[in-house]
């Protein structure tokens, strides 16, 4: 079979875009000390910022799941005035700049914010520059991943296996967790894992929100941005393992769930 | 419309696509509201708009065999059969154990841990049907369950379904567009058009006095409708038939296409009906020729081919027909 002539302005134009992000990637992986790699990695902030980094990141997916699957499922099976609206609300953080969520956050959560001043003098507790306000940070920029991708799936699935579950006398909760849930299984497990890869990856809105205190606040990409003043080998380390994860996650993703086309 | 299911009775709804029939079958099983009207079983009221009230699907003792089964595909074929017991609050053993039970009555044991998706059409069906008796509702609906599958295996399969409905004792209601399906399953057929009842029956009576020109055509015979007197049927606007019989009044006369003879010239002898007309379409049925005729009134004649070649007819040919009275069946509208 004779190949189709691919325009060769087309491979050029593609060869730069291509080389355009394999370059840097490339530069970190080259110029990064492998030497002091074990002594980078194993250095007690490094660990700290590690451990805090996968808590903050697993908590704000394990609350995307709580909060947004609802969300999603109302989206995508109630019709009701302003539903438009509202998802776009609380897609927002999406393509908002992180700062801007984080100074939104501090408006609403803060010690004087709407809701934080009244939780600061009800209960005595502020949410900023706390571990609490790194989750919430990262919540809400990853959040609307996972309300997309659920509510995508929920849309796509054939409702009829709910009906069929409920002429075979299912409850409505149990139609939701046998039938429902299962079946848009892949779609919820892409969406949790998206949200789970935005919020490692988070910067703005936690420095912004949360500060940046080791071992309280200070995740994987804070103490990659702070090192690149102090330490410049080892936030090149840092950032490799970041570089990494994100890999990682979007090639597993591509080949067992989104389904290579 | 309003029809009544006997204790323990096969029902087929029959009727031509969009008639309305599967929409009946979810409004019984509560998936869809009624605007008005109402479903009662066994002097239960499941939903009457009069007085509002409702009983949800999931608690109304029903189970429903879908046209393309909706098997739940990430469940195994026990899950799926146990999936009502379970919902009914029966055990997680004792449901397993009824379930294989079912699988064996359907034959597919062996299938227990297969996925649905590892079986053949056939299969399925017999799955889906299990799954839905599990649980022994009292009603039964079935919508088109013959439709999913490949001609080769639905006779086949419509053997085996008519076994299980014939051991299940409860009452059943199929829903289907297939008049064969419909005969070989049902005790009774109610026919369904526009989203109203036409005609209900035996087999047997429907299939012997059409009311409709739809069930005329599914049992492939002529249907006319007229006034009856002194022997003759005057229709609307049109010719009258001579019919042997008493009959007075509005009526439906039906003629066999066997009955109707076709001629070149136009014949001399006893029939009392001769018309002439043009040969509309030729069609070759099996060992028969269907030959439509536009005459007062369509017509359609059915030859052997060894007769069509003597009477050297093709499409658009001029043509007498006759057929005799005792050979018009006449009964009240």
């Amino acid at each position: 079979m004779r190949r189709e002539r691919v325009p060769i302005v087309v491979v050029a134009l593609a060869a730069i875009g291509a080389a355009f992000f394999i370059l840097p990637l490339l530069g970190l992986v080259v110029r990064s000390p492998w030497g002091d790699a074990v002594k980078a990695l194993t250095a007690p902030e490094t660990i700290e910022a590690l451990k805090l980094s996968l808590f903050a990141s697993l908590s704000a997916t394990a609350v995307g799941l709580v909060l947004g699957v609802p969300l999603a499922w109302i989206y995508a099976r109630v019709e009701f005035p302003g539903r438009d609206l509202l998802r776009a609300l609380t897609t927002l953080p999406m393509v908002l700049p992180p700062v801007v969520g984080g100074i939104a956050l501090l408006l609403a959560f803060g010690r004087r914010g709407l809701l934080g001043a009244w939780l600061n003098s009800t209960f005595g507790f502020t949410l900023p520059f706390t571990t609490a306000g790194v989750v919430m940070a990262e919540t809400f920029v990853a959040m609307p991943f996972l309300i997309l991708t659920v509510e995508a799936g929920l849309r796509s699935m054939d409702r009829r296996y709910e009906e069929a579950a409920r002429t075979l006398g299912a409850s409505r909760w149990r139609v939701f967790t046998r039938v429902t849930l299962p079946l848009i299984g892949p779609s919820l497990f892409a969406g949790a894992v998206l949200c789970w890869a935005r919020a490692l990856g988070e910067f703005g809105a936690t420095i912004t929100f949360a500060g940046n205190f080791p071992g309280v606040t200070q995740t994987m990409p804070l103490a990659v941005y702070l090192l690149l003043e102090t330490n410049q080998e080892a936030s090149f380390i840092l950032s490799l393992v970041l570089l990494l994860i994100s890999l990682v996650v979007l090639v597993g993703l591509r080949h067992r769930w989104l389904g290579s086309a | 419309m309003e029809f009544t299911i006997g204790e323990g009775e096969v029902v087929a709804l029959l009727g031509p696509n969009g008639a309305g029939k599967t929409s009946l079958l979810r409004a019984v099983a509560g998936l869809v509201p009624l605007r008005s009207g109402h479903v009662h079983l066994d002097g239960q009221i499941l939903e009457d708009t009069a007085s509002g009230q409702y009983v949800p699907t999931e608690q109304r003792p029903i189970g429903f065999v879908f046209q393309d089964y909706l098997l739940f595909p990430h469940l195994s074929v026990l899950d799926n059969v146990a999936f009502g017991l379970r919902s009914r609050g029966t055990s997680r053993r004792a449901a397993a154990d009824k379930a294989v039970e079912w699988l064996d009555r359907v034959g597919l044991k062996a299938y227990a841990r297969a996925k649905p998706a590892e079986l053949s059409g056939g299969q399925r069906q017999r799955v889906a049907l299990a799954r839905a008796l599990a649980p022994d509702p009292r009603l039964l609906l079935l919508d088109e369950p013959l439709a999913a599958l490949d001609v080769t295996t639905r006779a086949e399969v419509r053997r085996d379904l008519k076994h299980h409905l014939t051991t299940f004792q409860g009452i059943r209601l199929v829903v289907t567009h297939d008049p064969l399906e419909a005969v070989a399953l049902a005790d009774r057929l109610v026919v369904m058009e526009k989203g109203h009842l036409v005609q209900t029956g035996t087999p047997a009576e429907v299939t012997e006095r059409p009311r409709s020109q739809y069930v005329a055509d599914l049992v492939g015979v002529n249907l006319l409708r007229g006034h009856a007197e002194r022997g003759s049927v005057q229709m609307p606007g049109g010719p009258s038939v001579a019919a042997a019989g008493a009959e007075s009044g509005e009526v439906f006369a039906v003629i066999h296409p066997r009955a109707v003879s076709i001629h070149r010239q136009r014949p001399e002898g006893s029939p009392r009906n001769v018309w002439w007309g043009r040969a509309s379409s030729i069609e070759l049925m099996g060992n028969r020729v269907r030959v439509r005729i536009d005459c007062q009134v369509p017509l359609v004649a059915e030859v052997t081919p060894s007769a069509l070649k003597e009477l050297d007819l093709v499409e658009g040919g001029d043509v007498w027909l006759s057929f005799k009275a005792t050979d018009v069946g006449v009964y009240p509208a």
